[in-house]
């Protein structure tokens, strides 16, 4: 049986190439590479913006979403998993962003293995409360995505370092 | 003493893929590649009860539910594209 509607969405050439123009500017301004094989990022870039129409988000291409955003927070490009997986392994699980080296094509881009615990586990993380020292005058928030600090009321809108948004940041002290 | 068998031909492989994983199409290009015979699903294109019973029958095989993963006559289970185990398994 064919799939329609949300599934049948193609993105142009014109869209991906915007994208992935927008995508490179911004990860080079903040120290991180895109895959430097075009055809690969690409297709990823793709993957990304059908997600985005599915989902509302850019769900990982390599992950299987639930469709529900509290629940595919950690996946959500880029995910929290990016920077442990290019410092052990050079590239992100997806293949997006890379290292400097694999930039420079000094280490081969491979794939890797999947660092995100399985479903019972990540139920678990999400339902421990954790227990927090309340006697600084400020609350500090940390962006899952790259680990930015931030000592005020409330997260910023965006990170200024990885631009995650908003949701991404997570109560620390 | 029975005939060796062609390992490849008589192997029945199931793959369990994403539509928009780009590991996942490399792992299809190889299998067809290699001319191995294969059935496969997108789980990412499934819905409701059927994408709850493909998950059911992948997380026997791959409690991490990790694409693609590969289940070669339902014991050997190949998770991520090795390129190198594939071609070993099913040359």
């Amino acid at each position: 049986m064919k799939k329609i509607g949300k599934y049948d969405y193609e993105p142009s050439n014109e869209e991906i190439d915007r994208v992935y123009q927008k995508l490179k500017k911004e990860a080079e301004s903040g120290g991180y590479f895109l895959n430097p094989d075009e055809e690969f990022t690409k297709l990823l870039v793709k993957s990304l913006l059908i997600n985005e129409k599915r989902y509302g988000y850019w769900a990982c291409p390599c992950r299987l979403a639930e469709g529900e955003k509290e629940k595919d927070l950690d996946i959500i490009c880029p995910c929290i998993y990016r920077d442990v997986d290019i410092n052990e392994y050079n590239t992100c699980y997806c293949g997006l962003y890379v290292s400097k080296d694999a930039y420079d094509k000094k280490v081969p881009i491979t794939p890797i293995p999947e660092r995100r615990p399985p479903e019972e586990e990540r139920k678990k993380l999400r339902e421990t409360k954790k227990e927090l020292p309340s006697q600084l005058p400020y609350p500090v928030w940390r962006c899952t995505v790259c680990g930015y600090l931030a000592a005020r009321d409330s997260p910023p809108d965006v990170c200024p370092i990885c631009k995650a948004r908003k949701e991404r940041f997570e109560r620390f002290i | 003493m029975p005939e060796k068998k062609s390992r490849k031909s008589n192997r029945k492989v199931f793959l369990f893929a994403l539509s928009t994983c780009i590991w996942c199409r490399k792992t299809k290009a190889l299998l067809d590649e290699l001319g191995v015979k294969y059935d496969f699903v997108d789980v990412d294109l499934l819905e409701g009860e059927e994408k709850e019973r493909v998950r059911n029958r992948m997380r026997k095989f791959n409690p991490q539910m990790s694409f693609p993963t590969i289940v070669i006559d339902d014991e050997v289970c190949i998770a991520g594209f090795d390129e190198k185990r594939i071609r070993e398994e099913l040359r």
